[in-house]
């Protein structure tokens, strides 16, 4: 009896998107990112093709790390007052971009005026040659002041800013298109206000093609089954040719392992879960592999040693390029 | 939804005088309006006009090639215009239509098949259009397996289960409806359904609104394509909403500007 043929084929496929310039291309990175151009849903090399690995970023944070978990921050204390040394740091770690969220700009905290938070990404661009993604505030008035600043700053390098929300959108969107940037449209664990928000940006002038999706974010144990959702239906969608939801997808997620207990509590306090030097990590990694498994592409990550961990991990099972026959 | 637009058809004095006069323009409008209102692909009928079938065929068929490159429908019972047609065509084709005897299938489906159309097979033998279900589904499975002696792909095949006008044929839309149903389980994967729409509301008062209940109807038992006036924006409006209740489309707020941006 012969084997019937399984293969699923979609009529659509992501959208490839490429952060960062070389001088060549404008810019002054050292290389250039691109993520996308999946043809199927995740992992099944014999019926598609990914013709790009997955994408990896550690954040470099304006605003230190005294609040983030002990296993992270051990790595990062001594360069978190220099933010041009962390960013140099990250290469050496690995990542494939670097992500300078914008923290001390947040009304709560420092309330970094626009003019230091450009001076911050032109540190970070002049010490580092990744390819950079500029994380907001999410205080609307405060990324609407401080964003445009940034894509200025960063003029041809192609950075990746974040993030457009439904409610506010037009300023950033703006300042993208002007400076010729990559933008992030974030909508909460919410498929069709995903697809409303890529059209609403398509609206204002944006290319679909320059928009990576953020569906927010939960940490493994915290809440990950509603993005892991909305990432897996916009994905079936895309490929079934929905072209608002061919976005690559990126979740920011290191900043969130840190409200999951299972990732933080010190062995002291719970012995039977092992210890907290291995047990943080993994949970970082293992997050990632969860999205990885749903559609996302490209991750922002915290713990340098768990981002050793996830590459490691997609190296052994991501599907080769071309591997699809 | 595959809407494929009826609007260039000899019936409609327009066309007919378009078609006699050799003038292009109010073709490739009526081609260029219908795709831009949501049609994907366009029925092509030369209706009752003089001069050759065949010639004025071929003529429609490159002027609506101009400026499209979307599928043509090409809507005529006759064999060999149909043919000319076919062979003829850059673009893709659609055969529309056969009937479901099966001398006429064995005729028409190895031209498709040989052509690389897509066909439309109508409900219909010898002894006419059927008067309930049972029939409808008989003949459906002869044409689908008749699709797959000539190896013809099923997702190629578009079944009509032809819908007559309610106010002569009251028991007919229901018909149509059960066909539908019990037809999308005869195979994996099933054919294609389509419908020529506007014949559900011919003579009636309230045509638009026959038109659009209808066509809500059969959606919602599977129907996946119409021959429809895809400048009635009403209609296609509520097609697109149909579909999205049916969750063959991902909801947005502007969800309609999505489905036509998505073409």
């Amino acid at each position: 009896m012969p084997i019937p043929d399984v293969k699923e084929r979609f009529s659509g496929a992501i959208n490839e998107v490429t952060i960062g310039a070389t001088p060549a291309q404008g810019g002054s990175r050292i290389r250039t990112v691109t993520i996308g151009g999946e043809t199927g849903l995740p992992m099944l090399g014999f019926e598609a093709s990914y013709p790009h690995s997955p994408a990896f970023a550690l954040e470099v944070n304006t605003s230190g790390v005294d609040d983030w978990h002990r296993e992270a921050r051990k790595h990062v204390a001594d360069l978190a007052s220099n933010l041009e040394k962390w960013a140099a740091r990250c290469e050496e770690w690995g990542a494939d971009l670097v992500c300078l969220d914008l923290a001390a700009a947040h009304p709560d905290r420092e309330g970094r005026s626009p003019e230091k938070c450009a001076d911050d990404v032109k540190r970070v661009l002049g010490a580092c040659g990744l390819p950079l993604i500029i994380w907001g505030t999410d205080v609307d008035e405060a990324d609407n002041n401080v964003l445009p600043k940034c894509t200025q700053a960063a003029a041809g390098e192609n950075c990746l800013l974040g993030t457009a929300k439904a409610d506010n959108y037009r300023t950033l969107a703006a300042s993208c298109l002007a400076d010729s940037h990559k933008i992030i449209a974030e909508a909460p664990s919410d498929i069709n206000l995903s697809k409303q928000l890529h059209i609403l940006l398509r609206d204002v002038g944006v290319n679909l093609k320059d928009i990576v999706m953020h569906p927010t974010c939960g940490a493994l144990g915290f809440g990950m089954i509603y993005i892991y959702s909305t990432v897996e239906r916009g994905r079936i969608a895309a490929l079934g040719g929905d072209t608002l939801m061919s976005t690559p997808v990126m979740v920011n997620l290191g900043k969130e392992i840190g409200r999951v207990k299972e990732a933080i509590a010190p062995e002291e306090d719970m012995p039977q879960w092992g210890k907290l030097q291995a047990r943080a990590p993994l949970w970082e990694s293992a997050t990632v592999l969860g999205y990885l498994a749903a559609g996302a592409e490209l991750f922002v990550m915290r713990n340098p040693e768990a981002l050793q961990q996830a590459k490691a991990a997609i190296e052994t099972m991501w599907p080769k390029p071309q591997a699809a026959s | 939804m595959f809407v494929i637009g009826e609007r260039i058809n000899g019936m409609f004095k327009e066309v007919k005088k378009a078609i006699e006069e050799r003038d292009k323009e109010p073709i490739q409008s009526l081609a260029r309006r219908q795709l831009a209102a949501g049609a994907d692909a366009l029925d092509v009928n030369v209706g009752p006009t003089k001069g050759k079938a065949v010639d004025n065929m071929l003529w429609l068929i490159d002027t609506i090639q101009e400026v499209t490159d979307a599928p043509i429908c090409v809507d005529t019972p006759k064999f060999d215009v149909m043919s000319a047609a076919l062979k003829a065509a850059g673009n893709r084709t659609i055969l529309n239509s056969t009937k479901a005897s099966s001398p006429e299938l064995d005729r028409y489906i190895p031209l498709a098949v040989q052509t690389g159309s897509q066909l439309i097979a109508l409900t219909i033998d010898e002894t006419g259009v059927p008067r309930d279900v049972d029939a409808r589904v008989a003949m459906g499975a002869n044409i689908v397996t008749k699709a797959m002696e000539h190896g013809l792909e099923l997702v190629d095949l578009y079944i009509d289960p032809v819908i007559l006008p309610v106010n002569v044929a009251p028991k007919q839309p229901k018909a149509v409806l059960g066909a539908i149903t019990q037809l999308k389980v005869i195979s994996d994967p099933p054919p294609n359904f389509v419908i020529g729409l506007s014949n559900v509301s011919q003579s009636c008062k309230e045509r638009e609104l026959l038109n659009r209940i209808f066509l809500c109807m059969a959606i919602g038992v599977g129907l996946n394509a119409a021959i429809m006036d895809a400048l009635d924006t009403e209609l296609m409006n509520a097609a697109i909403t149909a579909e999205v209740l049916l969750e063959k489309q991902l909801y947005c707020d502007d969800y309609i500007a999505a489905y036509l941006s998505n073409r």
